[in-house]
């Protein structure tokens, strides 16, 4: 355990044989080399995830069903909306930036539980393996939603085995959320006090307190479903005198909360990078921080608005249209903040900026259209149809992937200690800007008029718009695969990246890239708030212009 | 101080620090924990809601004299474990190890009677000629009054299968007992973990790992071994009490 040289970083290791090399990553309590677990892992659900929607939308070219049938369309968008959901975008930011980040952000060496850190991870990979198991024996086509009876009793497909991985992979999530909280509670270094804490830890705290106090629910819920088929009960059964309708409300009480896990740490990322590119403290440091809080608690208390046109009573669809009008004042407060945060500042279009730009706009159409959709009376007219898909994607793909891959390339130095190509960084996130909107902006014409979601075929007056989403998803598709063969190719070529190449702030920036094991070598002691660029920083951009530098 | 030097891990600076974030983390799983029998709870208000008398008449066929004694002996486990802990931070090995050993055979107590009232419903299920079968499935049968003559009446008359069916989803009987085995089973296998639990910590404390400044596995533990038994005590009223 010895550090022989100050430079020795978290990847250097003693192992000399095979197993010792394998045992000292697959044992390792290191939060920053199960950080890269994480990412290899989740990594490869996004790309099976990804090739699964590339199928559905290559069947959504034409209005017939051509290259695969009914059943298989439903097995297709199961496995993508599972996988997406419970295997990528819920862990993606948390479990990856915020694993490796949140004790570097935090002065700290270690999460407060590295063991369960660990076992977090084996977990998560065996729950992905009960539903990978699912999908090669033949796949699920109820649906992410689970919705009973159709679940619980009609479907002829592995529900079980599915619902098994999703309960056992809840678990990896409370544990990461039980982590961060206990850590970001304990473990602040000296002098770091909750208000000079980086915006991104307060992101990561409010999805933890979701993960913790919702993932149980969603556990209960789906374990009541499996029950209910493997014993031929009646929980859900309304032949049984059982209540569909509960499981929609113990279903949402996690899954609303959750498109909240998904996007709060994808603010928290904007939040670090609009600062970082400014050159400016982020404007109402307070109230973004805050808002992540009120956001996640909030949270709670919305999932009925999934629920206007399912028998739910009218009067609780009221009060639920309410609630969710109300997340729009915290969402709003984030947005406004990170604009004024622009004002004068010196901002410069590198990669991780335009993701964060683009961030702000594609969140800024989600999040509007989310209170189309929280109308009861207008949701009436577009539940359930491509409005909804177009909608939630724009928060999710155009969201909580952009700030994942903004976040990504923007910590690439500190993780690999390699730069990226900044060529093509830029190229490529403008490919995903454009194939994104293209992808997901006809979707909201397709379901106004009319296209519902789920279905393979369609009327061929919807056909144009069809085609240019499934063409928009092709640019997507590529802009996705470029940024993986220069992150990989960096690995190799790169250039070696200095301790802090973007002369950002905060403590991950203070220590070496990448860290050594033990993350710093003295316990940082912190005097000042976060984000403090001194004003003569613009002035130092300025300087160190050159022809083509993203300024 | 050096000989609980072991006992901090790495990336702490202090015991103090060590142990406040153990305390914490342990909470906030107390919190998961009662959130995931939350969900049962939800459950267990709406169908109650929707049919009162079918849950107050169903409460009638548990075993209330077996239930109240395992309550009993629960709150005795309880009392041990909090024997235990204030054992502990006094640095009483001997005290610990017995009071624990006390508790795991109260829980085995616990778990062997809750094994024979389930043993008795599903006796009833196994028995040729029953009168009832209350455990969910496709055997379900609950003897009612209106089945009862109704089924006197059939003999002329038989009754569809569709009027069957609208008969059990009027009257859900089956959801009250489905309810009781889920919440209660799902209670006993986190009492199966708690004995588990306790062993490990006789064992540990049987080898000297405790001191008065270092017994945090036993103060977690216990408060784990009082959740379970707090959820009981909410159980026992919802399904044995509510004639």
């Amino acid at each position: 355990m010895s550090t022989t040289s100050p430079v020795a970083s978290f990847y250097n290791d003693h192992s000399r044989t095979m197993i010792d090399w394998l045992k000292s990553w697959f044992l390792t309590i290191d939060h920053k080399r199960i950080a890269i677990l994480y990412l290899i892992t989740i990594n490869i659900f996004f790309l099976l995830g990804g090739a699964a929607a590339t199928v559905l939308r290559a069947e959504l070219v034409t209005p017939q069903a051509d290259l695969v049938q009914s059943d298989t369309y439903n097995k297709l968008f199961t496995l993508h909306g599972v996988i997406m959901i419970f295997f990528f975008l819920v862990p993606s930011i948390p479990a990856v930036l915020g694993n490796f980040l949140l004790p570097l952000m935090l002065g700290a060496k270690d999460l407060a539980f590295p063991r369960l850190n660990l076992l977090s991870w084996y977990v998560f990979f065996i729950g992905g393996l009960f539903a990978l198991a699912a999908t090669s024996l033949g796949g699920v086509d109820t649906g992410w939603t689970f919705y009973t009876p159709y679940s619980s009793t009609y479907a002829n497909s592995n529900v079980i085995l599915t619902a098994t991985g999703i309960f056992i992979m809840g678990f990896s999530s409370i544990l990461t959320g039980i982590n961060f909280i206990v850590t970001i509670h304990k473990m602040r270094a000296p002098g770091l006090t909750w208000f000079r804490l980086p915006l991104f830890v307060w992101a990561n705290y409010a999805t933890s307190i979701i993960q913790v106090l919702a993932t149980p629910v969603l556990g209960v819920s789906i374990a009541l479903v499996a029950v209910e088929r493997l014993l031929g009960v009646g929980i859900f059964d309304p032949a049984l005198g059982g209540d569909p309708l509960l499981f929609q409300h113990l279903f949402w009480f996690y899954s609303h909360p959750a498109v909240y896990i998904m996007i709060l740490p994808a603010m928290g990322v904007i939040s670090e990078l609009i600062s970082c590119y400014s050159r400016k403290r982020v404007f109402g440091y307070e109230f973004i921080a805050l808002s992540s809080i009120a956001i996640a608690v909030i949270g709670f208390f919305v999932w009925g608005h999934h629920m206007f046109v399912s028998s739910q009573s009218v009067y609780s669809g009221l009060v639920f249209s309410f609630l969710s009008y109300l997340v729009a004042i915290p969402s709003a407060i984030k947005v406004f903040n990170w604009t004024a945060t622009l004002y004068k500042g010196s901002i410069s279009y590198s990669t991780p900026m335009l993701y964060a730009m683009g961030f702000m706009g594609v969140f800024v159409i989600g999040g509007l259209t989310g209170l189309f959709l929280a109308a009861s009376a207008l949701d009436v007219h577009v539940h359930d149809t491509y409005f909804v898909v177009a909608h939630f994607h724009y928060i999710m793909v155009g969201g909580a992937i952009m700030a994942y891959l903004g976040g990504l390339h923007y910590w690439w130095p500190k993780i690999t200690g390699r730069l990226y190509s900044e060529i093509w960084g830029r190229l490529s996130a403008l490919i995903i800007f454009v194939g994104f909107n293209l992808t997901f902006f006809p979707q909201f014409f397709l379901g106004y008029l009319g296209m519902p979601r789920r279905y393979h075929v369609y009327p061929e007056e919807f056909q144009v718009l069809h085609v240019l989403s499934s063409a928009g998803s092709t640019i997507l598709g590529i802009g996705y695969m470029i940024p993986i063969i220069y992150l990989l190719v960096s690995l190799r070529y790169g250039e070696i990246a200095k301790s802090n190449p973007w002369r950002a702030k905060g403590l991950e920036w203070q220590t070496t890239s990448p860290p050594p094991t033990e993350n710093f070598e003295h316990t940082p002691i912190v005097t000042e708030e976060a984000y403090a660029y001194p004003p003569e920083e613009p002035e130092r951009d300025a300087a160190s212009y050159r022809p083509g530098s993203p300024l | 101080m050096t000989q609980h030097h072991t006992a901090l891990a790495h990336h702490f600076d202090t015991p103090e620090q060590q142990k406040e974030a153990a305390t914490l983390g342990m909470w906030l799983f107390l919190a998961t924990e009662i959130m995931l029998f939350g969900g049962i709870f939800m459950g267990y208000i709406v169908y109650r809601w929707a049919y009162p008398e079918v849950f107050s008449a169903g409460s009638h066929h548990l075993n209330l004299a077996l239930g109240t004694v395992n309550t009993l002996i629960l709150l005795c486990s309880s009392l041990t474990v909090a024997l235990a802990v204030h054992a502990a931070e006094e640095g009483k090995r001997r005290v610990i190890v017995n009071l624990l050993l006390a508790t795991i055979v109260l829980g085995a107590v616990f778990l062997g009677i809750k094994g024979v009232e389930y043993y008795q419903k599903f006796a009833e299920c196994w028995a040729p000629a029953s009168e009832e079968c209350l455990v969910p499935g496709r055997s379900f049968f609950y003897p009612t009054e209106t089945t009862h003559t109704e089924g006197a009446a059939s003999a002329e008359s038989p009754v569809s299968e569709a009027a069957v069916h609208s008969e059990t989803a009027s009257r859900p009987y089956q959801i009250f007992f489905l309810l009781y085995f889920i919440a209660t089973g799902l209670h006993a296998f986190h009492m199966v973990v708690g004995i588990s639990l306790m062993g490990v910590i006789v064992w540990m404390a049987n080898r000297g790992r405790f001191s008065a400044e270092y017994y945090t596995p036993v103060e977690m533990s216990g408060l784990y071994w009082h959740l379970i038994d707090i959820i009981w005590v909410f159980l026992f009223p919802l399904f044995y009490l509510i004639h």
